[in-house]
């Protein structure tokens, strides 16, 4: 027997081919998409059932366009980039935290009202409960201890390296800067050189900048 | 074993999931199947052993949510896929290409398996082995379903 689905199978369908043509064609006029609100709802059903472990957002600020995201325990992810299917920021979370991943704008209200208020010079500090799991051993210790750094004061590559443990490991503190997944949250901009040269930015130094000045460190 | 952000599962397939539910479950019941879809979807994500083909993993689950909600709001019985077609006529009394709200009336009331596999294969195109994959049947009963279903569809139908 000749494998042939396409060809032999038209015939094998009852080769009716105006009804065919006719459901293909009224197949059209049914809606296409839900409406938008359909979306939140099962995204605040999954979250509601434990399904959700990871809820992300878009939010526009004067950096560009940020993508945040939380788990249930807190604020997980800030990324700098224009879309999450960009940068494989999704890929990142679904390979590291979980693939139960889902757009919910509604469960990031909290995080965006606090960097929103940063930006705006309302706030200096953050309370949005953190998630430090994407960060391991040194990293860690070093974003925990910047995490400490006060709006408008600023540290070394060096002093970071010792409260984390390492003070020779000055490099290796750069190089846990440039990995913070929580950026501007865990203000690693606070980080200069030794010396006062301002150092690298993972979002460029532009947007390093930028952060300074906002809190008076530039001018 | 490596998943999509389940999102990206979402973004692909929202359109056709929606639509199987419009088709299959009916407009009024299509949010509740696609919501139910969705959900069940979510919850079975994270134990799948296999990302291929996801598009047939989750037809199988509207396909069950349709004949859930079928069954829950008693609209009619469900029919016994076994029993020979005593070819049902479409309850619409004159089904006419131009009237489609109709025809896809008439595809609702076939049983389950052929109004899932009618959609499929007239619809999305879907090749034999998905559609058979997604029936949890042979290739062969995967093309009787279609088959039989078309055949219901044309006794109540002039074009």
């Amino acid at each position: 027997m000749i494998d042939n689905p396409n060809g032999t199978a038209d015939l094998a369908d009852g080769g009716d081919a105006a009804l065919e043509a006719a459901l293909r064609s009224s197949a059209a006029a049914l809606p296409d998409a839900p409406s938008p609100e359909l979306d939140e709802r099962i995204a605040e059903r999954a979250a509601g059932e434990e399904l959700l472990d990871v809820a992300y957002a878009t939010v526009d600020s004067p950096l560009g366009r940020l993508v945040v995201a939380a788990t249930p325990r807190g604020l997980v992810r800030v990324a700098y980039t224009e879309s999450a299917t960009d940068a494989g920021v999704l890929e990142e979370l679904a390979r590291k935290v979980s693939p139960r991943i889902l757009e919910a704008p509604a469960r990031l209200d909290a995080a965006r009202r606090e960097l929103d208020e940063y930006f705006e010079g309302r706030r200096t500090q953050f309370e949005l409960p953190l998630d430090w799991e994407l960060t391991r051993g040194f990293t860690s210790r070093v974003l925990q201890a910047t995490a400490r750094i006060a709006f408008g004061s600023t540290s070394t590559y060096a002093e970071v390296a010792t409260q984390a443990g390492s003070p020779r490991a000055v490099r290796a503190a750069g190089n846990a800067l440039g990995a913070n997944p929580l950026p501007v949250v865990v203000p690693c901009h606070r980080v200069l050189r030794t010396g006062g040269g301002i150092g690298g930015y993972t979002g460029g130094l532009e947007r390093k900048e930028y952060l300074l000045r906002l809190e008076g460190v530039l001018v | 074993m490596k998943l999509p952000p389940f999102q990206a599962l979402l973004d692909e397939h929202r359109v056709e999931v929606y639509r199987f539910c419009v088709a299959t479950a009916g407009r009024a019941e299509a949010d509740d199947c696609f919501q139910e879809t969705w959900i069940a979807a979510l919850r079975a994500y994270p134990k799948l052993r296999r990302a291929d083909n996801l598009r047939a993993w989750l037809l199988r689950i509207a396909h069950n949510k349709a004949m859930d909600l079928h069954r829950s709001r008693g609209r009619r019985p469900v029919p016994v896929e076994s029993v020979p077609e005593p070819a049902r006529a479409p309850t619409a009394p004159e089904l006419a290409a131009d009237d489609e709200p109709e025809l896809w009336a008439a595809v609702r009331d076939l049983p389950p398996k052929q109004r899932t596999a009618v959609f499929c294969r007239t619809v999305l195109g879907m090749p034999y082995a998905e559609l058979a994959r997604l029936l949890e049947s042979s290739e062969d009963a995967a093309r009787r379903n279609v088959f039989e279903g078309l055949r219901t569809l044309r006794e109540g139908w002039t074009p």
